[in-house]
């Protein structure tokens, strides 16, 4: 693997490549930062959901009463309630890097005490809205 | 492109464990060990050493694993107060200086591997080279168009405070090394160690390169890989905030622009 930007010879002699992921114990920092990435890509598979269950509507009866079907059994509902969570987490830890941009949080005992708060109103969150949709 | 497995040649396999000896305080230091003349693939060897005949520091531990025990295992360490940084590796799972981590602050089994996502030279010594060239191409001197003056380039107090909490960076690479998006796409983007860095200069009054700076590092790699995951501010030894200081240079990005 040599390399175009610095020359640098790192691959010489066959060298191993040292553990990363394998050993690195799980940081607040990572993990939430791996999770705020997996959410983004749920967002859009549940976008994908949403917009098929919308389109279905427009187009007939026997269209929407698949997807509709779908959706609303049990496996349908707990895609949804990750969907909603997903959304929900997203938005939370997405209000963290603005804070991020603009310059505030950095210190760690403050990354520690919005990420925890992030993930709390998270679940909050996606559990009221749940409970408000299910009750309708 | 990020690839969460390890290669066929860097997959670890079972180790030696060597003889336990005596004492009461008996504690197990699994490290990792990779001779490059072997032609096989890393290994994890057992060591025990007993606590209470030994200095406080994982790396009092493993000086006295290569004088009492095992003359072959090979690592970096030079002042054993961590003011050089060369003794830095993963330890109990997140990277660290030797030499200011304490044993007792490890519960278990010690776990000792090199910096991660790094070639192998041996042992716990990993290939600095790249990170290195990364650090030297963000231009670390004093760069100026006015004519010297007779006496030094002054600064104010508070422009010197500017460069706190950046200039202590010892280089040790433990933050580098931490950032996932280092190990994802660590020949292009700069990583924590060398943006702190960039940023020491870009922040010192005396330094009249500000704007070529920043357009060395308005990239969508030496710069734009951070995503402000921080495994880089929680792994620092020395207690400083890469990330803080890529915020900043991310700042005077956008402030040039309005």
């Amino acid at each position: 693997m040599s390399n175009v930007e610095t020359g640098a010879d790192v691959g010489r002699g066959n060298r191993p490549l040292s553990p990363h992921l394998q050993v690195y114990k799980p940081q607040i920092t990572s993990v939430m930062s791996a999770f705020h990435r997996i959410t983004g890509v749920g967002n859009s598979i549940g976008a994908v959901l949403v917009a098929w269950w919308f389109i279905a509507a427009a187009t007939g009866e026997g269209a929407f009463d698949f997807i509709n079907g779908l959706l609303t059994s049990w496996l349908g509902h707990l895609v949804l309630l990750g969907f909603t969570f997903s959304l929900c987490y997203h938005l939370c830890n997405g209000i963290r890097h603005l804070l991020w941009d603009a310059g505030y949080g950095f210190e760690l005992d403050q990354v520690k005490t919005t990420g925890i708060m992030a993930i709390v109103a998270a679940g909050l969150m996606a559990l009221g809205l749940f409970i408000v949709g299910w009750a309708n | 492109m990020a690839k969460f497995t390890l290669p066929q040649n860097s997959q670890i396999v079972q180790g030696k464990t060597w003889p336990k000896g005596e004492g009461a305080n008996l504690k197990a230091f699994r490290i990792y060990r990779w001779n490059p003349e072997a032609g096989e693939n890393p290994r994890i060897d057992t060591y025990y050493i007993d606590t209470e005949d030994c200095g406080p520091m994982v790396l009092d531990a493993i000086i006295k694993i290569k004088n009492e025990i095992d003359p072959t295992l090979t690592f970096r360490r030079s002042c054993r107060e961590g003011i050089c940084g060369s003794c830095a590796m993963n330890i109990d799972g997140a990277n660290t200086l030797a030499c200011t981590m304490g044993i007792a602050e490890i519960e278990g089994d010690v776990r000792i591997y090199p910096l991660p996502h790094m070639p192998v030279v041996k042992d716990l010594v990993p290939d600095l080279t790249h990170f290195y060239a990364q650090h030297a191409s963000i231009e670390p001197w004093l760069k100026t168009d006015s004519p010297t003056p007779s006496t030094e380039w002054k600064q104010s107090t508070e422009q010197r405070e500017q460069l706190d909490g950046l200039y202590e960076c010892i280089l040790c690479a433990c933050c580098s090394t931490s950032c996932p998006s280092y190990w994802w796409n660590g020949d292009r983007y700069l990583g924590p160690a060398a943006l702190l860095q960039a940023y020491r200069w870009i922040a010192d009054s005396r330094d009249e390169a500000r704007g070529e700076r920043l357009d060395n590092l308005e990239d969508p790699f030496r710069l734009y890989r951070c995503h402000t995951i921080m495994n880089c501010t929680k792994a620092c030894p020395k207690g400083l905030n890469p990330a803080k200081a890529i915020g900043n240079i991310k700042r005077l990005m956008v402030e040039r622009q309005m």
